[in-house]
């Protein structure tokens, strides 16, 4: 499991570095320092705390860069926070970043055919659900199959992001309709 | 350029001896270790790893508060796998909880695995947290990391602090207009609404970073300034690191 994981991602990686143009990667870079500060972000939910992921609003905001955005991100806070460990990383950055790339690929279009701030929010909280939701399944995906012992733990993993699905339904639709009437070329559109 | 803002990341004190350690050695140190503890399948190995792991952050100066809210952190977001899995792997019933069993395998599996993800953790934030992120990423890319990737997260390292920083000024903003973080949709809304405005600044911002750097002939690639050379000494901590985690993953096989 992890083993192919890690392949999946070295893939996407490989395919998305290639992409990725030299002058696109001082804005890269800035987005997913920016992406990075708003995942510690501490937002209360109910009883509850949760740190947003922002994977669905970084494959709208990115396109194919958000793959190493993710990737850079995932590495800083596995070296310097500890969070995930150093052989899971390939199946985490798969987790992360494959909903952000359906994001970025279907999701994206549609955005830019939105005619109304409210219709482009209802888009960026349908992607920040989306992503939330695809990878919590994803994590439980790989639990299930890594091993048939962590199938309690693979159901319960979908359950305890649910709050997280909440609040960024909201962030999403929020930064996504502002970004639609202030300054629609980050989202691909026309200014 | 200036990556003050880096030191900061890790909760590493500077000056000591780690410092003149290649940091390529460091890395391949920290990924030898971690895929030997994985690997591992007796609790005893893993546990005397764990121990190794605690010595060499302690030798590294790792800050005892940081490592330990770290370690919280990791331990949350293990819970749920930690918590299901006596009553989810079959075998001898130890402790009933109402018409839930928990298991022996169950409770020495969980165990196993809270240890060797605090061991690789621990490991991991002292070999390679406590290095500058510039060295890390020159040791990166001296191990063969693709050239853009490593500009990506020098560029990434660097605006980190600066965006926090911006972070904060917005939202001493909101508070001094009565904003506080609660569980509402106000609440989540404005988040959405800051993240977008940091967004928007961000990409002015990186307009003129790609500017500057453009006037400065970038093309791709940083010109990169280090003399790395690996030294006998550098050899030998790499196996000082990797040969005892390597023979005590012999002995709980035996």
């Amino acid at each position: 499991m992890l083993a192919a994981g890690g392949a999946f991602s070295l893939g996407a990686l490989a395919v998305s570095l290639g992409r990725l143009k030299p002058e696109d990667i001082p804005k890269t870079a800035v987005f997913a320092a920016v992406f990075f500060v708003c995942s510690l972000i501490t937002v209360p939910v109910g009883p509850t705390t949760v740190h947003p992921i922002l994977n669905g609003l970084m494959g709208l905001v990115l396109g194919w860069a958000a793959v190493p955005a993710i990737a850079v991100a995932l590495l800083l806070q596995m070296v310097f926070l500890g969070f995930g460990g150093l052989t899971a990383y390939g199946v985490n950055l798969a987790n992360v970043a494959l909903p952000a790339l359906v994001c970025a690929l279907v999701v994206r279009p549609l955005l830019l055919r939105a005619h109304s701030p409210g219709r482009a929010g209802l888009l960026g909280a349908l992607a920040s659900v989306g992503a939330v939701l695809a990878t919590s399944l994803l994590i439980a995906l790989a639990l299930a199959l890594s091993d048939p012992a962590y199938l309690t733990a693979a159901k319960l993993v979908v359950a305890t992001h649910v709050p997280l699905m909440v609040a960024e339904a909201a962030i999403g639709a929020a930064a996504v309709s502002f970004l639609w009437r202030v300054s629609p070329d980050i989202i691909g559109g026309a200014k | 350029m200036t990556f003050e803002a880096s030191a900061k990341l890790g909760g590493g004190a500077a000056g000591t001896r780690f410092d003149a350690i290649d940091p390529r050695a460091r890395v391949v140190a920290a990924i030898g270790f971690a895929v030997t503890v994985v690997a591992m399948d007796s609790v005893a190995s893993v546990a005397l790893a764990l121990v190794m792991a605690f010595a060499v952050a302690v030798a590294a100066r790792l800050s005892a508060r940081v490592l330990a809210r770290r370690l919280l952190a990791l331990e949350g977001f293990m819970a749920v796998l930690l918590a299901t899995l006596p009553f989810s792997v079959p075998g001898d019933a130890v402790v009933a909880l109402g018409p839930l069993e928990a298991t022996r395998e169950g409770l020495l599996l969980a165990l196993l695995i809270a240890l060797k993800a605090n061991a690789v953790v621990v490991m991991v934030l002292a070999q390679v947290g406590t290095l500058e992120p510039v060295r890390l990423g020159h040791a990166l890319n001296r191990l063969g990391v693709p050239q853009n990737f490593v500009v990506l997260l020098l560029i990434t390292v660097r605006y980190i602090a600066v965006f926090q920083d911006e972070y904060r000024r917005l939202r001493q903003a909101m508070t001094a207009r009565a904003f506080r973080l609660r569980s509402t949709w106000h609440s989540w809304r404005s988040i959405g609404w800051l993240m977008g405005m940091l967004l928007v600044r961000s990409h002015d911002r990186a307009a003129r970073i790609l500017q500057a750097m453009k006037c400065r002939g970038f093309a791709g690639r940083f010109p990169v300034m280090d003399d790395l050379r690996l030294r006998g000494p550098d050899v030998v901590y790499v196996l000082a690191i990797v040969a005892p985690v390597v023979a005590l993953g012999l002995w709980g096989s035996l």
